[in-house]
């Protein structure tokens, strides 16, 4: 039960990959506004509203994060240890979207508090399924913290 | 993609009505996970701890994800999940609040806490029964859960 005006940040490197959950999240009947961040650098900037994103107009606080973990400079890992060690932004779920299957990861994630760990699925359908199941599941049956 | 009793669901729920409501909407989903209940928070945590009546292993499985109401007597769910997010052993079980709780206080707390989702509780068995199944589609077939730190 995604408020329709919350935002959705997605915090992803290839333009390939964050296309194509774009178009598979209009496909599934979202319509709330998506932010995109190409790095880590950059999705921290976006949440703590530094540099070119000073202005809160071009910053909203998301109402959900989907991160990928292997980014160039700072990766997934360490964006998602900065938001859940901060008490201003931990209540904010952050889903880890990635094609990482390491079991490191997949602990290491839960443990410092993703919200769940989704594997992108490789093929195009899979991943259309995938992004269907988390739109129905996230934004239509979950309660998501307010976000401003 | 897994055998649904290798993926034990715990119910945490004092009211009968609502446990068997859930039990019987979990159920009419395909994946058939297995289904332990709680009645209150602190036989949560002697479940989860394996105390007292579940100081037997096998009666008290890991449980892959844990469904967790929030007004409970006694212990209740909010304190439940401070202290199962606060416990190296038990913080990767992924805890969905499903409560009939609106107050946002209990949202926003809930999530800082570190509940892995919330979920208000539909009123009626319909909307419970395709709640439930659009949680179990997520959580069991496209989600990696985690596995027990002391088998990793």
């Amino acid at each position: 039960m995604l408020d329709d005006h919350q935002p959705i940040l997605i915090v992803e490197d290839s333009p390939t990959d964050y296309e194509a959950t774009v178009r598979a999240l209009k496909k599934s009947g979202l319509a709330n506004p998506i932010y995109r961040c190409e790095d880590g650098d950059e999705a921290l900037d976006y949440l703590y509203r530094r540099g070119k994103y000073d202005d809160r107009d071009l910053a909203p606080r998301p109402g959900i994060i989907l991160l990928d973990l292997n980014m160039p400079g700072t990766d997934g890992r360490d964006v998602l240890d900065d938001i859940k060690a901060n008490d201003k932004l931990r209540a904010i779920p952050v889903v880890v979207l990635t094609t990482s299957s390491d079991d490191r990861d997949i602990q290491k994630c839960y443990d410092a508090g993703a919200n769940s760990y989704v594997k992108k699925p490789v093929d195009i359908d899979g991943f259309f399924e995938s992004i269907q199941r988390l739109n129905d599941y996230w934004f239509k049956i979950v309660v998501l913290p307010k976000s401003e | 993609m897994f055998n649904g009793d290798e993926h034990p669901i715990l119910i945490v729920e004092d009211s009968p009505e609502d446990f068997e409501a859930t039990r019987r909407a979990l159920r009419k989903s395909r994946l058939g996970n297995g289904v332990y209940h709680c009645a209150d928070g602190d036989e949560a945590l002697d479940f989860l701890h394996h105390r007292g009546k579940y100081a037997d292993l096998a009666s008290a499985p890991r449980p892959s994800m844990i469904l967790l109401d929030l007004n409970l007597p006694g212990t209740d769910g909010r304190e439940v999940l401070a202290e199962i997010k606060q416990d190296p052993q038990l913080r990767n079980i992924p805890v969905v609040v499903l409560t009939t709780s609106t107050d946002p206080r209990d949202i926003e707390s809930c999530y800082e806490v570190g509940a892995n989702s919330y979920v208000q509780k539909p009123v009626d068995l319909e909307g419970l029964v395709h709640g439930l199944e659009r949680l179990q589609d997520y959580w069991f077939e496209i989600v990696v859960l985690p596995e027990d730190p002391s088998h990793a």
